[in-house]
């Protein structure tokens, strides 16, 4: 196979590129690599340091069925469209480089949150009043949700009644929203 | 500069003030993390991109014309002289990363300094608030106000599912980071500070001396904050960190208790002997006036020590650091003329007391 980018020298550097998601083959050349830039990120991902906390988080995990479905096929590089930001570098310096990177790691990212706060992957916490939209509402209506089917497991069904209102108006108010 | 002078210019309110449980609680702090949509995080940023986030934050300043962001003052880092960027530090108003390593760093400080903004930290924006004593609620209630006020004319970071995205994932979703002081001899001496942190770890906090390194804790004074940012409210973080730190001053009043009835000719020994150093001493290291000051601390609120004012563990634990000393002095000072200058701050600190 020859190097897709000069098309002389033969491909020695094999990977696929996954960028939001879209996964490109790419066979270069090791001059042509070098040229790319694309050559350093893969040697620095070769191996992982262990004394790294985020790469022992990830590499460390109990979890068989999750590790095989985040595990990093040795020659696939993950990145961030606005950024740039490969999947590698993130767990090698253990900061993200911008909000994207959150989505385009996404499935490593929920592995590592957990690990780090205790099992926990989703937010509960303050949204903020502006940007927030309906996000406000349709919280509510998840907590309300969660009071609900407690309030059933503990068979509190005139309580779990009101409750059950309550999420409906919410939920008339979210769609005339959002109409 | 006379010391009197120095002290005015250079001790916050809240180091003075005495709030709930002040005689084991130095203070309450409260940082939230936040960051702006479309835009690199700083930790990789380009210097532009970085001077872009800091133009964008300092034309919202005037804007902000709520209390208690009137008449805050900015300040950029790279118009700071080393020594004052120290001071901030040594403070604990802005972060040792902030002063040296950030490019296009600034801060945004209220008068009272009690709310210190960070920009282009690791994150974008980093709101601070601290308080004395025991006041949690308090400092959210206000580092939250002030969050409300920048998001008017911020665009954030923020994911339904992820909560507020920031540099470090050890940050994500509340942003929030809740931090107590504490000035535990009692359990120190009592040899049960060692058994304690590792059960408050496990329930999720952090402890470490917040002034020597590693796992020394200078002056006994300690810092508990949460570790975990994600999946809590911030009511809940701020309660479970409440509910600990509460049990903590239970134990330490127990164990202070304890050692008054079984040693409390030896413990009245430690505590004169200590002041005796303080008052007299020509050349005194960081950890001897440290360890000293701890010692006074606990005699003043057992009620050894009368006519002595309480913060003074506080201000001074501060006030003889090596930022503040040359700045006292009014130049730079080598390790061993700091130790002489040290000395002299606290018996003139000492004498101050005497004198009102």
């Amino acid at each position: 196979m020859k190097c897709q980018e000069c098309q002389k020298r033969p491909a020695t550097i094999h990977f696929t590129k996954i960028i939001n998601g879209e996964k490109t083959e790419v066979h270069l050349c090791e001059q042509c690599a070098q040229e790319k830039g694309n050559v350093i990120m893969f040697n620095n991902t070769s191996g992982l340091s262990i004394n790294n906390l985020l790469a022992g988080l990830f590499n460390f995990n109990p979890n068989i069925e999750h590790t095989q479905k985040n595990a990093l096929h040795p020659n696939e590089i993950i990145q961030c469209d606005h950024c740039g930001m490969t999947l590698n570098q993130f767990i090698e310096i253990g900061r993200f480089g911008c909000a994207n990177c959150y989505d385009a790691f996404q499935d490593q990212v929920t592995t590592i949150l957990k690990r780090l706060h205790e099992g926990n992957w989703k937010h509960r916490g303050k949204i903020p009043q502006r940007s927030g939209g309906n996000i406000h509402l349709r919280k509510k209506i998840d907590i309300l949700k969660e009071t609900l089917q407690s309030l059933v497991a503990r068979e509190e069904f005139e309580k779990a009644a009101e409750v059950r209102d309550e999420i409906r108006l919410y939920e008339q108010q979210l769609q005339e929203g959002g109409e | 500069m006379s010391l009197e002078r120095f002290l005015n210019q250079s001790v916050s309110p809240w180091m003075n003030a005495e709030g709930p449980e002040s005689d084991i609680i130095l203070t309450s702090r409260i940082r939230l993390a936040r960051n702006l949509k479309n835009h690199a995080f700083p930790t990789i940023s380009s210097q532009e991109e970085a001077k872009k986030v800091l133009e964008k934050f300092q034309g919202m300043i005037p804007l902000l014309n709520l209390y208690p962001l009137k008449d805050a003052e900015f300040l950029k880092m790279e118009h700071l002289q080393p020594l004052h960027k120290q001071v901030l530090v040594e403070k604990h108003l802005i972060s040792p990363n902030l002063a040296e390593q950030s490019s296009h760093g600034a801060c945004l400080l209220s008068q009272d300094e009690v709310i210190s903004i960070m920009v282009n930290e690791e994150d974008h924006i980093r709101i601070q608030c601290i308080f004395s004593g025991l006041q949690l609620e308090e400092a959210f209630n206000l580092a939250n106000a002030v969050d409300d006020q920048l998001e008017q004319h911020l665009d954030y970071a923020f994911s339904e599912v992820r909560g507020y995205l920031t540099s470090c994932p050890t940050n994500t979703g509340t942003g929030l980071r809740a931090s107590v002081m504490m000035h535990l001899p009692g359990l120190v001496m009592t040899q049960q500070m060692k058994q304690l942190i590792p059960s408050i770890n496990q329930l999720g906090f952090a402890v470490r001396g917040i002034y020597g390194e590693g796992s020394e804790a200078l002056g006994n004074i300690f810092q508990i904050s949460n570790q975990m940012t994600l999946g809590k409210s911030e009511q809940e973080i701020i309660l479970d960190l409440k509910n600990v730190v509460e049990q903590i001053v239970q134990q330490e009043r127990s164990a202070r208790e304890s050692i008054v009835k079984t040693a409390g000719i030896q413990l009245e020994d430690k505590v004169w002997r200590s002041l005796g150093i303080l008052k007299n001493s020509r050349i005194i290291e960081t950890k001897e006036a440290a360890k000293c000051l701890s010692d006074v601390r606990l005699g003043i609120d057992i009620g050894y020590i009368e006519n002595i004012s309480k913060n003074i563990l506080n201000e001074l634990m501060i006030l003889t650091q090596p930022g503040f000393l040359q700045q006292y002095a009014g130049g730079p000072l080598r390790p061993f003329e700091r130790d002489v200058r040290r000395a002299t701050l606290i018996r003139e600190r000492l004498l101050l007391e005497k004198n009102s």
